[in-house]
């Protein structure tokens, strides 16, 4: 099984959920983050001060799912959350070595 | 009496009441979201504080008879005495005292007391995050008592107004110079005394290098608006009299309000990129005090190149204290100040007699009046501000040696709503949240031992 954590802009939220549920991903974690990458954050100008804002708001999406098709998950996100332009975000994958179902204490595949 | 006109100068005096809340708002958006509540206090103590001390002898001293060649009034009103059932109105010799105009003196005493508040309120955002609540308290007791009802005293009290041999202020007497709603007493008067505080009190910890972002724009506009309102009462009322001079005064200070706001976010446009939130309520801001002096002096037109000027000088004077390192935190010298003055000089230029009858200066360079009500207008403005400069200095350092005026290093980290007040204006908190209420519960209760067990 393969964590697929993607961080995307956050108006790309639905395409990307859409695009998973496409796919037959039944389980997602969202959470709003913040965090710069190499073009670091945004600036914002106060009575002619500029600001560098470092943090930008981006989502964080998690899933977990078996191996054969973490591939087509990542093209899948990349293809929802893409807009070439400087901060579409980054998607990372790693491998995982169980997963737990709480209601039943299925393990593994069966839980995801 | 005339129902008319006190009716008037009671509703204005309740509008000018209410910018001192709006201003509070204006300021407290500006700063960052742990010191908002310290930043509403501050503007919030000055209504109470302000309100007894001009019973007791503000008004007294501003506006009694004069005792020292202009510069301050007596003790004859303390306590606000002899002026309930009393008048107040314009006594000359060809009308007897008080004319038919006259107002109840307790309607004038309330209009005059709103401005003792907001002006020392006016000075608390130079001082933003940093600020031991008790010394500003004790600089407003000291400041309006040395300051404010002394020079409101030179400006505003004219010969014959309290009573019939009352003699009033250098400035407005003797000078002759034009302020017609406060351009000197208010604005550069705490103008410059918000520059010493900045002085005396120093940068706020890691300024300018952190971003200090205002926490709350819409709060900023909010304030605004509450100004721009009462600020109709502060101006137009200040004709003391529902006629066309309030008219007047209440045109222009739409109108250069108005254009000040254009100016500011021209500015932005062309220096930034960006017109701003922010820049249009500083811009509306700047004009409304840019015209305050000049609202009954001067034409529309007149009023509309005030506002203009004042939105874009002041665009460009905020700026300046990155360049010399002050930390005035939410810029009042760079709109009160700079804004006050340029106002104020402005009615050398573009000042006319026909807008009032009761003017008692020169017209204007560009009405055929010279360069002599010019130097009048500049000099008025150079003493109120040396003299509210200085005495701020002085109070600002006696105030750091005695009761202490900055917190100290670790509390401005924190937050100052939380150190000064025991109070935050959020509670953002969705996961766990525990209230503490009242003192029997342990905050850290691992580290407690069980209630109700003695120690």
């Amino acid at each position: 099984m393969k964590l697929v954590t993607a961080i995307v802009k956050p108006f790309a939220l639905e395409d990307v959920r859409g695009a998973l549920e496409h796919l037959g991903v039944l389980g997602l974690t969202v959470g709003e983050v913040r965090g710069h990458g190499r073009q670091k954050g945004h600036t914002e100008i106060y009575r002619g001060a500029e600001y560098s804002v470092d943090y930008v708001p981006k989502v964080r999406i998690e899933t977990v799912v078996d191996d054969e098709v973490a591939d087509t998950v990542v093209d899948a996100v990349v293809e929802a959350s893409r807009t070439g332009r400087i901060g579409d975000g980054k998607i990372w994958v790693q491998p995982v070595e169980t997963i737990v179902r709480v209601r039943t204490g299925e393990r593994g595949s069966d839980a995801v | 009496m005339n129902a008319g006109d006190t009716a008037w100068v009671l509703v204005s005096a309740a509008l000018v009441m209410v910018m001192t809340p709006g201003l509070a708002f204006f300021y407290g958006g500006m700063t960052r979201s742990k010191s908002v509540l310290n930043m509403l206090m501050m503007s919030t103590v000055c209504l109470a504080v302000v309100s007894v001390l001009w019973a007791l002898y503000g008004y007294s001293w501003a506006f009694g008879n004069d005792v020292g060649g202009g510069l301050i009034g007596g003790g004859e009103f303390a306590g606000l005495a002899d002026t309930v059932g009393a008048m107040v109105g314009v006594g000359s010799d060809s009308a007897p005292w008080p004319g038919t105009d006259a107002l109840p003196a307790p309607a004038f005493v309330m209009f005059q007391l709103m401005f003792a508040v907001i002006t020392p309120a006016l000075i608390s955002g130079a001082v933003a995050d940093r600020t031991k609540f008790w010394g500003w308290t004790a600089f407003v007791v000291l400041w309006v008592t040395i300051v404010y009802f002394p020079v409101a005293h030179w400006v505003f009290a004219f010969d014959g107004f309290t009573g019939p041999d009352n003699v009033g202020g250098w400035i407005a007497n003797t000078l002759k110079a034009e302020d017609f709603a406060g351009g000197t007493a208010v604005h550069i008067n705490a103008g410059a005394a918000a520059l010493a505080l900045a002085i005396v009190l120093g940068k706020r910890r890691g300024w300018p290098r952190e971003p200090m972002r205002p926490h709350n724009l819409p709060f900023v506009l909010l304030g605004m608006a509450l100004l721009w309102f009462g600020w109709f009462g502060f101006n137009a009322g200040s004709a003391l009299s529902a006629g066309d001079l309030a008219a007047t005064a209440f045109t222009n200070t739409m109108l250069a309000t108005a254009t000040a706001l254009i100016g500011w976010l021209l500015v932005e446009q062309f220096r930034d990129g960006h017109p701003t939130t922010l820049g249009a309520a500083s811009g509306a801001v700047a004009g409304l005090v840019a015209i305050t002096p000049a609202c009954g002096f001067v034409q529309p037109v007149g009023a509309l190149a005030i506002g203009l000027i004042a939105g874009a000088v002041c665009a460009l004077a905020v700026g300046l204290k990155f360049r010399f390192g002050l930390d005035d935190s939410l810029d009042v010298v760079g709109v009160h100040l700079v804004g006050g003055i340029v106002g104020t000089l402005l009615i050398g230029f573009v000042g006319d007699n026909s807008v009032n009858s009761a003017a008692a200066g020169d017209n204007g360079l560009f009405y055929g009046g010279g360069l002599v009500q010019l130097g009048r207008q500049a000099l008025a403005a150079g003493a109120v501000l040396l003299y509210s400069f200085v005495v701020a200095l002085v109070l600002g350092y006696l105030i750091t040696v005695t009761i202490g005026f900055r917190i100290d290093e670790e509390n401005e980290a924190t937050g100052i709503d939380e150190t000064e007040h025991a109070e935050t204006a959020y509670d953002f908190s969705s996961l766990g949240s525990r209230a503490l209420a009242g003192a029997s519960r342990p905050a850290t209760p691992a580290t407690r031992e069980p209630v109700g067990e003695s120690r």
